[in-house]
C-alpha cells in the first residue's frame, strides 16, 4: 500500500466531507426544525461564491471578500426566508419543492443576466496558494487544508451554540417537535428566520471556500446539492452530529471510492472491465449507502433526540 | 356526384403536389444556451449570427431563418428540441451540438425525418462508422482525431509514462482512445470522472493520484467550465513544473479570459492541438476573427469557428441547388465538395462526411494587445482522416 498517498487521499476526503456538512447543516436544521424542503439551498452557495469572485476581482483582496460575503449571503437568506420562505412553512412539501424549483429558477437566471454564462475564476492570495509538508514526504496545498481547519472551527462553533446556548436548546426543541415549541410561547417566527439565514451563510461560506478550486459557476450548486440531501438522509434529519458524521463518511466514501476502486477491482477483474465500470461504480457508492440506509434505519444514524 | 367526381381528384392532385417552393431556408441549431456550459453555446450561436450578417441573411436568393434551441446539457431535452425542429418548424437543416451524448441521442429524430444533420463540434466515433449517414456531416472533427495528433506530440517529447484524465462519456471515452492509439509509452494511471449536469469539478482525488503515479506527462480533456477549474487545480496541487500538462479541449478562447482575470499565468506557454486556431493564415479566417472581436469584443473559440463554417456549408449546398431545398440530392453532392471557404482552409470529406484536415499544435500566447490566446507552432498532421472511416458502409 502507498502510504503517503492513502494519507493524501483521507485529507481530501475530509476536505470533501467539511465543505458537504457546511452545505447540509443549513439544509438538515430547515428541513428538520421548520419542515420545510429547501431545493434552493444550492443558490446560496452559488451567490456565495459569486459575491466572493467579484469583491476579489474588484479590490483583489480575497480575505476582505470572505469577510464582506458572510454578512452578504446573511441578508440574502434573510430576504429571501421573508420575501418567499416565510409563507411556504403551512404548506405541503410539494408546494415547497415547486417554489423552491422556481427561486432556482430566478437566482440561475439572474447571475445569468448579471454576471453573464461564463462564471468567474479568482485567483488564491499567494500565502495559499502553495503545498506544505503535512508528514514527511507528503505535501497537501495549504488552501484545503485551511478549507478543512475553517470547516471543523465551524463545525465545533455550531456544536458549542447548539449544546451550551439558549438559542441552541431552542433549535435543538424545535428539531424534536415543533408544535412544542410554538406551544410554549417561543417566538417561533424569528427563531425561523434566524436558522434560515443562519444556514444560509453557511451556505454561502462553503460557496465562497470551494469558488477558489473550481470557480464561481451557474447551478454549481445544483449539483453538489444531491450529495447534501444524501447526506442528511444518512445523518438523519434535523440533527446537526448527524450531518457532520454522515458528511464525513460521505467525503470519505466518494474520494477513497474514486482513488482506490479501480485499482481495488484490478485484483479480481480484467483491467478493462475494472477501467470501465470504477467510475460508474464510485459514483454510485454514496447512493447505494443512502438505499441500504433508508432500508436498515431509515430515520438515519444519528436522529436528533426524541424525534417522531 | 359530377362535381364530386371533379372534386376528388382535384383535392388529391393538390395533396400530392410539392409544396409551393420555400421561399427561405430554415436552419435549426441545438446548442447548450443554460447551466454552466451555456458560455459554449453563446459562443456558437454569436458565430451563427456573425456568419448570417456577413452572408446578408441570404443563402441562393432565399432568406435564412434560424431557430436557436437550448439542450440544457441533457441528451432527452436535445432529442426533444430536435423533435421539435423536425417537427413543428420543419426545418431544412439542423446544426449545432456541443455534445456527443446529446447528439448521439437526437440523430435518428433528424435523420429518419429526412433532414441534413450537421455537427458543428461533436464527433463521437459511431457516426464516424457504424452510424455514418448519407444526410449527416461534421464541420469539426472526429473526436478520436485531436487526441491522436498529441500522441504523436507526447512521442516527439520524449514522454514515456502518461497519467489521462477525462470526463466519462462518449466524448471523454473516444479521447481516451486516441490519445491511447497513437501514444507509445505507457499509460500508468486513467481517471474517468463524473459529467453531465452533476459533473465533478474538484479533482483533488486524482491529481493526487497523478503526482504519486510517476508519469512525467498528464494529458486532459476538460471542455468548457471543467478546463478553467482543472488547470487551477493542477497549479494549486503543485504539479506544475513536475509533470507537464497536455491538454486538448481544455484550454481555448472560453476559459484563456478567466485565466487571465485571475492572473493564472501557469497556463502560458501550454500547448494542446487543434484543426484551426485564431491565427491561421487564410482570408476566410481573417475575416471571421477579425470581425468576431469586432462584434463581440473577445476571440472567438473553436466552437465558433466551426459554427461559422456550418453556416457557410448550408449556404453552399443551397446555392449549388439554386435555392431549390427539395433536391436533396444535389445539396448533398455539393456539401460533400466542401466548396466553400472554410476558417481552416481547404479540406475534403471522407465518405463518412467527417473532415480530412490537417491538425496543428498550438501554444498559449499573449498577444499584441496583452490579451491571452492560441498560436500555432507546428503542423502535426496533414490531411488527416479519422480511423472509423473503414466501418463506413456508405
Amino acid at each position: 500500500m502507498d502510504w503517503p498517498l492513502t494519507v493524501t487521499q483521507f485529507l481530501n476526503g475530509v476536505q470533501l466531507g467539511v465543505l458537504l456538512f457546511l452545505l447540509a447543516a443549513g439544509l438538515t436544521l430547515v428541513f428538520g426544525i421548520m419542515d420545510f424542503v429547501n431545493l434552493a439551498h444550492g443558490s446560496l452557495y452559488m451567490i456565495g461564491a459569486f459575491f466572493c469572485a467579484t469583491m476579489t476581482l474588484w479590490w483583489g483582496s480575497f480575505p476582505l471578500a470572505v469577510l464582506l460575503t458572510l454578512p452578504a449571503t446573511l441578508l440574502v437568506g434573510i430576504v429571501v426566508e421573508v420575501l418567499v420562505v416565510r409563507h411556504l412553512y403551512q404548506r405541503e412539501h410539494l408546494d415547497q419543492v415547486l417554489a423552491t424549483f422556481g427561486l432556482i429558477l430566478v437566482f440561475d437566471t439572474g447571475v445569468h443576466l448579471i454576471w453573464g454564462p461564463e462564471g468567474l475564476t479568482f485567483p488564491l492570495p499567494e500565502v495559499l496558494n502553495g503545498q506544505v509538508t503535512v508528514l514527511p514526504g507528503i505535501e497537501f496545498p495549504i488552501y484545503r487544508l485551511l478549507i478543512i481547519a475553517t470547516g471543523l472551527l465551524v463545525a465545533g462553533g455550531l456544536y458549542l451554540v447548539i449544546t451550551r446556548t439558549r438559542i441552541g436548546m431552542l433549535i435543538r426543541a424545535g428539531a424534536s417537535n415543533r408544535t412544542m415549541v410554538g406551544a410554549l410561547g417561543v417566538d417561533i417566527k424569528s427563531l425561523y428566520t434566524l436558522v434560515f439565514a443562519a444556514g444560509a451563510v453557511l451556505a454561502g461560506l462553503a460557496g465562497l471556500m470551494i469558488a477558489p478550486i473550481t470557480e464561481a459557476s451557474i447551478g454549481m450548486g445544483n449539483d453538489i446539492l444531491i450529495v447534501a440531501f444524501v447526506v442528511i438522509i444518512i445523518g438523519g434529519i434535523g440533527s446537526i452530529r448527524g450531518a457532520f458524521l454522515a458528511a464525513m463518511i460521505v467525503g470519505l466514501i466518494d474520494t477513497l471510492g474514486r482513488s482506490f476502486l479501480d485499482d481495488f477491482m484490478k485484483l479480481f477483474l480484467s483491467n478493462q472491465v475494472a477501467e470501465t465500470s470504477a467510475p460508474a461504480l464510485s459514483a454510485m457508492l454514496i447512493y447505494i449507502l443512502m438505499a441500504g440506509i433508508l432500508y436498515f434505519r431509515p430515520q438515519g444514524l444519528f436522529p436528533p433526540r426524541g424525534h417522531r | 356526384m359530377k362535381i364530386k367526381h371533379l372534386l376528388i381528384p382535384a383535392i388529391a392532385l393538390a395533396m400530392s403536389m410539392p409544396a409551393v417552393a420555400a421561399d427561405k431556408v430554415k436552419i435549426g441549431f441545438v446548442t447548450t444556451l443554460t447551466t454552466g456550459a451555456g458560455v459554449i453555446g453563446r459562443d456558437m450561436a454569436d458565430a451563427v449570427q456573425l456568419a448570417l450578417d456577413h452572408i446578408g441573411n441570404k443563402m441562393g436568393g432565399l432568406d435564412v431563418e434560424l431557430i436557436l434551441e437550448d439542450d440544457g446539457f441533457k441528451p432527452e431535452i436535445g432529442k426533444q428540441k430536435t423533435d421539435k425542429l423536425v417537427k413543428s418548424d420543419d426545418v431544412d437543416f439542423v446544426a449545432g451540438f456541443i455534445w456527443s451524448h446529446v447528439l448521439l441521442a437526437s440523430r435518428k429524430s433528424a435523420l429518419d425525418a429526412g433532414k441534413f444533420l450537421i455537427s458543428s463540434n461533436a464527433g463521437p466515433s459511431p457516426l464516424a462508422g457504424k452510424l455514418c449517414h448519407e444526410n449527416f456531416f461534421s464541420t469539426s472533427w472526429q473526436n478520436d482525431q485531436t487526441p491522436m495528433a498529441m500522441g504523436e506530440v507526447l512521442n516527439s517529447k520524449g514522454v514515456k509514462k502518461l497519467y489521462v484524465m477525462a470526463p466519462n462519456y462518449a466524448a471523454g471515452k473516444n479521447m481516451v482512445t486516441g490519445v491511447e492509439r497513437t501514444f507509445k509509452g505507457e499509460v500508468v494511471g486513467k481517471d474517468m470522472t463524473k459529467w453531465g449536469k452533476d459533473a465533478q469539478l474538484d479533482f483533488s482525488a486524482e491529481l493526487s493520484k497523478a503526482k504519486s503515479s510517476g508519469a512525467d506527462g498528464i494529458f486532459v480533456f476538460y471542455p468548457g467550465k471543467a478546463g478553467g477549474a482543472f488547470i487551477k487545480q493542477y497549479e494549486q496541487a503543485g504539479l506544475r513544473g513536475k509533470i507537464p500538462l497536455y491538454s486538448v479541449f481544455t484550454v481555448d478562447s472560453i476559459s484563456l479570459p478567466k485565466l487571465q482575470a485571475a492572473k493564472l499565468e501557469g497556463v502560458l506557454g501550454s500547448e494542446m492541438t487543434q484543426f484551426w486556431a485564431p491565427d491561421l493564415d487564410n482570408a476566410q479566417n481573417k475575416k471571421f476573427v477579425s470581425g468576431f472581436k469586432a462584434k463581440y469584443g473577445r476571440y472567438p473559440s473553436f466552437y465558433a469557428a466551426q459554427s461559422y463554417d456550418t453556416i457557410y456549408l448550408i449556404k453552399s449546398a443551397v446555392e449549388a441547388v439554386n435555392g431549390n431545398l427539395d433536391n436533396m440530392d444535389g445539396m448533398r453532392a455539393a456539401m460533400m465538395k466542401a466548396d466553400y471557404p472554410s476558417v481552416r482552409g481547404p479540406y475534403s470529406y471522407g465518405k463518412n462526411h467527417f473532415p480530412i484536415q490537417n491538425f496543428y499544435l498550438r501554444k498559449v500566447v499573449v498577444d499584441d494587445e496583452g490579451n491571452w490566446t492560441t498560436k500555432v507552432v507546428d503542423t502535426v498532421y496533414k490531411n488527416h482522416q479519422d480511423t472509423y472511416v473503414g466501418e463506413c458502409k456508405l
